[in-house]
């Protein structure tokens, strides 16, 4: 664990693929709500899904982008290559570098510290644990919104090749119940970056390091 | 007496104001994603690298799933679309004509269409929209009329043309000789109702519901695509599934 400690916090190809994420995931979110505008529900036709909340309700429009469902097709399949090929170009520098072992959740060994950080949020414990880069509970939410953005292309590719991907369509449960799992990710990564973002505001420090890589721990 | 405005210089870059050099970022982005012309700058690239991309992807031999019969859509609730006003009602006189670059060009009757091979399939419909459906076909396969009319190599598009309001759409030649790509004079069991396009439809596994032309008047095997009633108004061509 000492080639790791001697590194900044935020290494350059870390911080290139998270702020050319921002805008691919806003385009994502915004051409996939004007998509889901077409059919706001999420049964099969004439069999609504009954358990989503917002059935037939179209997302609002400040929140879309592409005017209409050819346009916002064009964004959402031309940007999603992009988004794809930054993601892997993020994991496959985690696994080369090794930086997966300090922004990875491990259960053996961080399922105690994100526990203890949270009944610390929870204020039910005076003091944080005592953290390196991050804490458990960073790692885990870290490490979910990789698996979130994995399933989020999973449950895309079953929506663009329900056919030809037969297997993976089987696999997510049918192509409604991809569609479902699609548009249950992008909430769950809306409310990630939503936390992120608070967090941010509250470590204002995170941000800066974001954006210069900052400084070696022995510099 | 006309006032002086206070309004600060804003800063200059080259002689250019800031404002214009975001503008004309703005400019240069713009042709390059414009939603209402997707098949132009940077969004038409893409679309064309997706279409070879799905081209590439596509494998004649793979079949869609039937679903079990307990999904099928209730009657009434399958979706009925078509551009005309009205139902469109084919002409008493009705026939099927088969084209292009072909070595027997022909008219068919219904019962023309009948007496050839028969083929059916319990299919899940994926429309444009995003919602799905599932219904039952027969027909005449495609690549059964191909062979029929001894269709040229030369083919590598097939057109597919309607009454209903001169409704179109031309396809690649391996998606429409795909062994689930029929002409369906049959839903569920029973003749095509009108609102499904009777009395010939194209159904296919292979691709999104706007490629399926309903209320079939010709079929034309051709060298070149010939785009579609909402391919030309910006959908994607391809349209695989």
């Amino acid at each position: 664990m000492s080639a790791p400690d001697s590194r900044r916090p935020q290494p350059w190809p870390i911080r290139v693929a998270h702020w050319v994420n921002v805008p691919l995931l806003v385009i994502m979110a915004m051409s996939g709500l004007q998509i889901l505008v077409a059919y706001p529900m999420l049964g099969p036709q004439g069999r609504p899904a009954d358990w989503y909340p917002l059935q037939g309700v179209p997302p609002p429009e400040w929140a879309r982008l592409g005017d209409w469902l050819a346009g916002a097709r064009h964004w959402h399949f031309a940007f999603a290559s992009l988004l794809v090929l930054n993601g892997a170009v993020y994991v496959l520098y985690l696994a080369l570098s090794g930086e997966w072992r300090r922004r990875l959740f491990l259960p053996r060994r961080d399922a105690r510290d994100a526990a203890r950080t949270l009944a610390f949020y929870l204020r039910l414990r005076k003091h944080p644990p005592s953290q390196g880069l991050y804490n458990g509970l960073q790692r885990l939410a870290y490490t979910g919104a990789l698996v979130l953005g994995l399933l989020a292309v999973l449950s895309g590719l079953v929506l663009y090749k329900p056919v030809q991907l037969g297997a993976l369509t089987a696999a997510l449960g049918g192509y409604d119940t991809a569609r479902a799992l699609h548009l249950g990710v992008l909430a769950c990564l809306a409310l990630f970056t939503l936390g992120h973002v608070v967090m941010v505001l509250l470590h204002p420090r995170s941000l800066a390091e974001m954006v210069t890589g900052g400084r070696k721990p022995d510099a | 007496m006309p006032r002086r405005l206070l309004v600060p210089r804003p800063p200059r870059l080259l002689g250019a104001t800031r404002r214009d050099l975001l503008l004309g970022a703005a400019a240069l982005c713009l042709p390059a994603c414009d939603s209402a012309r997707p098949r132009a700058g940077f969004l038409g690239a893409m679309e064309r690298f997706n279409a070879r991309l799905e081209a590439a992807l596509f494998d004649e031999d793979q079949l869609a799933p039937e679903p079990p019969a307990e999904e099928l859509t209730p009657p009434g609730a399958y979706p009925q679309y078509f551009i005309s006003e009205m139902v469109p009602v084919a002409p008493a006189n009705w026939t099927l004509r088969v084209g292009g670059l072909v070595t027997r060009p022909v008219l068919l009757t219904l019962e023309d269409l009948q007496r050839l091979p028969r083929s059916g399939y319990r299919l899940r419909h994926h429309c444009v929209e995003g919602w799905s459906a599932v219904a039952s076909w027969h027909g005449v396969r495609v690549r059964d009329l191909a062979q029929a009319v001894g269709a040229s190599p030369d083919a590598r598009f097939v057109e597919f043309r309607s009454f209903d309001s001169g409704y179109w759409s031309s396809w690649d030649r391996p998606s429409a000789l795909h062994a689930q790509t029929l002409l369906a004079y049959g839903m569920n069991g029973a003749p095509l109702p009108p609102e499904h396009g009777a009395p010939l439809r194209l159904y296919a596994a292979v691709k999104l519901g706007y490629k399926m032309v309903k209320y079939l008047t010709e079929v034309n095997f051709l060298p070149e695509p010939t785009g579609g009633y909402w391919e030309d108004q910006g959908y994607e061509w391809y349209a695989g599934v």
